[in-house]
């Protein structure tokens, strides 16, 4: 593993705003004793990553909240600071004073392990995101894959925090929680394993740099290619179902099983679930930038002299402003149209998608590889579509368990 | 140093597994030894196979079990077993370890100097399973899809029987 890759990295641009984070990170680590440096090294990255993302879940979190009360026709919070911007504040003094109730009949230990493997996990994966130039705090071979394996442990911990609790919403909103995960992760999978077909790399950094330069003014970005376009589509509405929010948000259904799988935690442990929960949205957002959106690259050949991390952040905004607008926009979904929608729809699309980027990449450059690559996104889309909606909508609903 | 963590990580978690009462308990410990291999495989520099592990165990299989605890039992313990089948699983256990133990001691591999260590990139990983080992890749494709199907087939079967 290339622990420190920072030291070994060389400036490949010169600009000192790019580069800032890097070289002060140098300078600390010159300081210190010679055998401490590559400890100290991965404990700044760490801190970084720590202190970053923890601070945009303080700013995503009155975003949400202001957005969706923009949606909703009222006001969000607005008593707290200038216009209710030092809610955060609020909430994590809130959750932090809050007394920790734990049920009598749980159990305790796993009852405690559950909320601190989700966040462990949750920040794990942030060390294979390049969040700029020669910013990543390891530059896996793997590094896709530990991304998703890494992944997979917040479903252990979604069990462990359901089960453990004794209560059956919780438990069933674990079990709803689990099914959708493991669900929705092939389509997720399938629909990234485009990008590693096109780069024939798993690690992030090389995925990046394979999607910088321009033709004209446009990015060499793979959403801008057919099976690019397609395979983000699939990858974000994955994204949003992995992450369980709306309107993918059955686990926590409050209007059905109250709030799923932490229905029995307060006090911190409750904002730990919370920010799992966000976390997880973020890194799932960053792997999508990563793979389809060109990473820190600049989207304009006369904006690369902004810093790297800037456009990585910006991207990640726009992003999390989408989830936010969707989850104010769409009703939650059902579990049969839940379940249906991933197996037959998304996965076949993302199966259909392998072979159309298979395609891409065999055949010459010119507008026949666009035509056919165009035809087999969008006729799958246009027949399978068509045949989920005349199948779905128009019969009679048949209520087996419950009349 | 490490190995001697993880190692006892693995173990431990094995031992777990198998002794204590609640199932959902040995679930979890048993996720805690696939952890460790994992790490194990980590440690050894292959870097596909521990993360494989991560994804395909901890990921998977951890959870399939689960559910299977959680669909067929109502408070997740059971029973104490029989002595006489404690006796035979003893037996069974000495036999394949004594086994194995047998086989690896008298194997020409440990009297051999460990060739030089070949640094596995991803890429040569997928090229040898894309290329060489493409027809077993296939037919083990092929027979997980038969299986899943089967699955899929039994459970609707039992579905369209309730009334």
């Amino acid at each position: 593993m290339t622990a420190l890759s920072y030291n070994s990295l060389h400036h490949s641009s010169p600009q000192a705003a790019d580069q800032i984070f890097v070289i002060v990170q140098h300078w600390i680590v010159g300081h210190a004793p010679v055998g401490l440096q590559p400890l100290l090294a991965i404990l700044l990255s760490v801190v970084a990553i720590v202190g970053g993302f923890g601070l945009l879940f303080a700013i995503t979190t009155i975003l949400e909240r202001k957005g969706l009360g923009r949606i909703q026709n009222r006001y969000g919070p607005n008593r707290v600071g200038f216009f209710g911007s030092l809610q955060p504040i609020a909430d994590a003094i809130k959750s932090l004073t809050k007394e920790d109730i734990v049920p009598q009949t749980a159990d305790k230990l796993v009852h405690l392990l559950a909320p601190i493997l989700l966040v462990l996990a949750a920040f794990s994966v942030y060390a294979v995101l390049p969040v700029g130039r020669n910013m990543v705090l390891v530059n896996l071979d793997a590094g896709v894959l530990f991304f998703f394996a890494i992944g997979s442990v917040t479903e252990v911990a979604v069990f462990m925090a359901g089960w453990s609790s004794r209560n059956k919403y919780s438990l069933l909103g674990a079990m709803r929680a689990i099914a959708q995960m493991i669900s929705y992760e092939v389509p997720l999978i399938l629909s990234s394993l485009t990008v590693i077909m096109a780069t024939g790399s798993l690690s992030t950094v090389s995925i990046v740099e394979k999607q910088a330069g321009y033709t004209g003014i446009l990015p060499h970005w793979f959403i801008f290619t057919p099976w690019g376009f397609a395979g983000f589509v699939l990858f974000m509405i994955a994204a949003t179902a992995e992450s369980n929010r709306s309107p993918f948000d059955l686990p926590e259904g409050e209007s059905e099983i109250i709030a799923g799988y932490y229905i029995e935690y307060s006090g911190f442990k409750f904002a730990l679930f919370f920010l799992g929960e966000y976390l997880g949205m973020f890194a799932i957002s960053g792997l999508a930038i990563t793979l389809f959106l060109g990473g820190w690259n600049a989207p304009l050949p006369f904006l690369t002299w902004v810093p790297s991390y800037l456009w990585f952040f910006a991207k990640l905004l726009t992003l999390i402003v989408a989830f936010i607008w969707v989850r104010g926009t769409l009703p939650r979904l059902r579990m049969d149209q839940l379940m249906n929608f991933a197996w037959k729809f998304m996965l076949p699309m993302a199966l259909l998608n392998l072979i159309t980027a298979a395609v891409w990449h065999f055949m010459p450059a010119g507008p026949v590889r666009w035509l056919v690559s165009i035809v087999l996104v969008v006729v799958p889309y246009t027949v399978l579509g068509r045949n989920q909606m005349h199948k779905g909508h128009l019969e009679k609903r048949v209520y087996r368990f419950a009349e | 140093m490490l190995f001697t963590i993880f190692a006892a990580l693995t173990v431990a978690g094995a031992v777990a597994a198998i002794s204590l009462r609640n199932l959902v308990h040995s679930v979890l410990s048993l996720i805690l030894a696939f952890a460790g291999l994992a790490a194990v495989y980590l440690l050894l520099g292959a870097q596909f196979i521990g993360f494989a592990q991560i994804l395909v165990y901890v990921g998977a299989v951890a959870i399939l079990i689960v559910f299977t605890i959680l669909l067929t039992r109502n408070d997740g313990t059971f029973g104490h077993s029989s002595q006489a089948s404690w006796n035979l699983g003893a037996l069974i256990v000495i036999a394949v370890f004594g086994t194995l133990a047998w086989a690896i001691h008298s194997s020409t591999a440990l009297h051999h100097a460990p060739p030089p260590q070949p640094e596995a990139t991803m890429q040569q990983i997928g090229t040898a399973l894309m290329v060489r080992f493409a027809l077993p890749l296939e037919v083990i494709g092929l027979l997980l899809t038969a299986a899943l199907i089967g699955a899929a087939t039994i459970a609707l079967h039992e579905k369209q029987e309730r009334p």
